[in-house]
C-alpha cells in the first residue's frame, strides 16, 4: 500500500527543512501518513529522525514547509508555528527517548496530567468544589479514567507507587498510558523498544497494535530494532542526513541498496 | 472497579482532625488570656510565617520557581493594607517630609477588606513582573526577583507622597489577634490542601519535575507557572498584611532580602513541596529565631564579658541551616504531607518496638 499525497492523510509533512544556523537537521521531508495506519521513520543515529519528532510536536518550527494535521477526515489545521501545548490539543501525543515521567508523581497522577488537556473545570473551581459539583464530579471521572488506562495497559498495581520506582517495560508503557490520557488521534513513540529484552520487544509488537486498535490511533515510530520495525510498521521513511532517502513497505526498504548503504556503508551493497 | 484510596479509614480521620483543631482551638483560648505580649506575639508570627513560608512554597516548592522576590510582595501588602486602615486624621498628622498625595487620606476601607486587597494588590505586582521574567529559569529568575523586591522597597522608600517614605506608617491598628492569624491560616491552609490534591496540583508538580514532558502533555507551562506565581504573591500580601498589623509600624527596612532568608528558612527545613513542611518549619524557625535572641547579650563568663554581638543569631542560624542541607536535604517532612493512617502506623510501630526491646 502505497500512501498517495492527495489520499486520507491524518498527517503529512510538507518540504520540512530545519537549519541550525550551518547544520541542516532536516531537509525537504515531504510524508503522508495514511489514516489508521502504523508507521515507520529509521535511519542512522544522527539522521534527524527525533528533530523531525520535535518539529511535529511543535518544539522547532520548521525554517521551511509545514506540518499539516488532519484529526477528521474532513478537517486540517497547520501545526506549524503552534506551540507544543496546542499541538498536543490538536490531537497529537508522543513519548520521548529517553523516558520523560513526572518522577515524584504516583503513576496515577502522571496520568491524570495528560487529562488535564481536556478538563473544564478550572483551579478555583476545584478549590471551592463544594460550590461547583460538576467540577468536583469531573475531577472524580477524570481519576477514574486514569485508573481504568492504567487498567488496560496493566499498570494498575502501580497506580500509587511513584513512578521512578517503575520497572523500565512500565516505565514505557506508563510513558504511552500518560500519552494516551491526553485522548489523542496520532501517536509518535520515539523508540518504544530501547533496552527491552528481545521477549518484551515481541511482545511490543502486539502491545502496538492493540493501541492502534482499541484507542483508533494512528501511530508514527522511530525505532532502531529492525525486528520491531520490521514486524509492525505497514510503510517506512529512511531518514539519512536529514534526507529522505527511501520509503516503502518493509520488504522493500530492505532490499533497499541505498538504505543498506546508509546503514552499513558502500561496501556492503557491493557486497550484497 | 476497584479504587485506589488513600484514606483508609475516613471517619476516624475525620474525628481526630476535629479533635485536634478542638483541642488546638482551647489552647488559643487559654494562650489569650494566660499568656503574655511577647509570648503571644510570638504566637502570632508562627501563624503569619507559616502563611508567608505556604506562599513562597506553592512558588518554590510546588512549581520549581526559586523566587528570592518575597519580601518585595510582602511590602507591597503590608503598605496598601496599613494605609487603607488608618484613618485620614493618622495620615495627615504623619506626612511631615513631603505633603501626603491630595487621595491617599480619603482612602479608608476595614481591616478584612484590606487584608483582600493586600493581597489583590501584591498578586497584580507579582503577575505584572512574572510575564517577563518567568522566562527565565534557575538561578537567574531568582536573581531576576531579587531585583525586582529590591526595586519595589526602593520605590516605596521614595515615593514620599503616599508611603511617607524611609519613615514608614506608624499606629496602625493592631487588629492581628490570635484568631485573625489563625483563621487566615486555616483558609490558607484549606486553599492549598485543595487545590494540591486536584489535578491542578498534579499539573503544577509536573511543570516542576518536567518542563518538557509537561509541555508535551498540552500544559500550557508559562500560564500554569504565572498563575502558581500570581497566587503565591496573593499569600505574600496577605501575610504582609497581618505582619503589618501585628507589629502596628511599618518602614520599608522591614522589607529587605533578610526578610526573604527566613521565609526561605522556613520553606528548606520544613520540605520543599510539602504543606505540612512549611507549618512545621514555621514554628521551628520563629521559636528557635526568638530564643536564639540570648546569643545577642553580652554575656559574663566568670570575670571575662563577651559584649552583645548584634546579628550573632543570624549566624547560628545559617549553621544549622548548612547542617541541614548536608544532613537532610529535603527538610524534616520531604514532600510528604502529615497524614492520620501515616501518623497510626508510626505510633503502631513505635509501640510494636517497644513491646519487642
Amino acid at each position: 500500500m502505497t500512501p498517495t499525497k492527495s489520499g486520507d492523510a491524518i498527517l503529512s509533512l510538507n518540504g520540512v527543512t530545519l537549519r541550525f544556523s550551518g547544520l541542516v537537521a532536516v531537509s525537504g521531508v515531504t510524508m503522508s501518513i495514511p489514516r489508521g495506519s502504523i508507521v515507520g521513520l529509521i535511519g542512522p543515529n544522527g539522521a534527524g529522525k527525533t528533530t523531525a519528532f520535535n518539529v511535529i510536536t511543535g518544539f522547532y518550527k520548521p525554517t521551511s514547509g509545514y506540518v499539516e494535521f488532519s484529526r477528521a477526515p474532513s478537517e486540517s489545521v497547520r501545526l506549524t508555528g503552534l506551540p507544543p501545548h496546542k499541538v498536543c490539543k490538536a490531537g497529537i501525543a508522543r513519548t520521548f527517548q529517553n523516558i520523560r515521567l513526572f518522577n515524584n508523581g504516583t503513576a496515577m497522577q502522571n496520568v491524570m496530567v495528560g487529562a488535564h488537556l481536556r478538563q473544564r473545570g478550572t483551579w478555583w473551581m476545584n478549590m471551592f468544589s463544594y460550590a461547583f459539583p460538576a467540577a468536583a464530579r469531573e475531577e472524580r471521572e477524570i481519576a477514574s479514567g486514569a485508573y481504568s488506562l492504567l487498567e488496560r495497559l496493566g499498570l494498575e498495581k502501580y497506580a500509587d507507587s511513584p513512578a521512578s520506582s517503575l520497572p523500565y517495560g512500565a516505565q514505557r508503557r506508563l510513558e504511552i498510558a500518560r500519552a494516551l490520557a491526553t485522548k489523542p488521534s496520532f501517536l509518535l513513540l520515539d523508540e518504544p523498544a530501547a533496552g527491552m529484552n528481545p521477549q518484551e520487544s515481541a511482545e511490543l509488537l502486539d502491545f502496538i497494535r492493540r493501541l492502534r486498535d482499541e484507542f483508533s490511533l494512528s501511530i508514527l515510530l522511530i525505532e532502531h530494532d529492525m525486528k520491531v520495525v520490521m514486524g509492525v510498521c505497514e510503510h517506512i521513511w529512511v531518514l539519512d542526513q536529514g534526507e529522505l532517502i527511501a520509503d516503502g513497505a518493509p520488504n522493500e526498504i530492505k532490499a533497499n541498496p541505498r538504505v543498506i548503504e546508509a546503514y552499513l556503508g558502500k561496501e556492503a551493497v557491493a557486497h550484497a | 472497579m476497584s479504587q485506589p484510596s488513600e484514606n483508609k479509614n475516613p471517619a476516624r480521620n475525620k474525628a481526630m482532625t476535629l479533635i485536634a483543631l478542638a483541642l488546638f482551638v482551647s489552647f488559643l483560648w487559654w494562650a489569650q488570656s494566660h499568656l503574655d505580649g511577647y509570648k503571644i506575639r510570638i504566637i502570632n508570627l508562627i501563624a503569619i510565617n507559616a502563611i508567608l513560608g505556604l506562599s513562597l512554597n506553592l512558588i518554590y516548592g510546588m512549581a520549581g520557581m526559586f523566587s528570592l522576590g518575597h519580601a518585595g510582595f510582602m511590602a507591597i501588602g503590608a503598605y496598601v493594607s496599613a494605609l487603607l486602615i488608618l484613618t485620614p486624621e493618622q495620615k495627615v498628622a504623619m506626612w511631615i517630609l513631603d505633603p501626603i498625595a491630595p487621595w491617599l487620606p480619603g482612602i479608608h476601607a476595614p481591616f478584612i477588606v484590606s487584608l483582600i486587597a493586600a493581597g489583590l494588590f501584591a498578586a497584580l505586582f507579582g503577575c505584572l513582573i512574572a510575564m517577563p521574567v518567568l522566562r527565565l529559569g534557575g538561578d537567574y529568575l531568582g536573581i531576576a526577583t531579587l531585583g525586582f523586591s529590591e526595586i519595589i522597597r526602593i520605590l516605596i522608600t521614595n515615593l514620599t507622597p503616599i508611603t511617607n517614605g524611609p519613615l514608614g506608617l506608624k499606629g496602625i491598628p493592631s487588629h492581628t489577634s490570635l484568631w485573625m492569624s489563625y483563621g487566615c491560616l486555616l483558609v490558607v491552609l484549606i486553599c492549598m490542601t485543595r487545590l494540591m490534591r486536584s489535578n491542578f496540583g498534579n499539573v503544577l508538580r509536573a511543570v516542576r519535575d518536567d518542563e518538557i514532558a509537561a509541555k508535551t502533555m498540552g500544559v500550557n507551562t508559562f500560564s500554569t507557572r504565572v498563575l502558581a506565581f500570581t497566587m503565591g504573591c496573593f499569600g505574600a500580601g496577605v501575610g504582609g498584611a497581618l505582619m503589618g498589623n501585628l507589629i502596628t509600624t511599618i518602614d520599608p527596612k522591614m522589607f529587605m532580602i533578610t526578610q526573604t532568608y527566613s521565609l526561605l528558612m522556613i520553606v528548606v527545613v520544613g520540605g520543599l513541596g510539602s504543606i505540612t513542611g512549611s507549618v512545621v518549619g514555621s514554628v521551628l524557625v520563629t521559636t528557635m529565631l526568638e530564643w536564639l535572641r540570648f546569643v545577642e547579650n553580652p554575656v559574663t563568663v566568670g570575670s571575662i564579658q563577651i559584649p552583645g554581638v548584634p546579628g550573632m543569631r543570624m549566624v547560628i542560624f545559617s549553621v544549622l541551616l548548612i547542617v541541614i542541607i548536608i544532613f537532610r536535604r529535603d527538610g524534616i517532612m520531604g514532600m510528604n504531607e502529615f497524614s492520620w493512617d501515616r501518623f497510626f502506623s508510626f505510633c503502631g510501630r513505635a509501640l510494636k518496638e517497644r513491646g519487642a526491646s
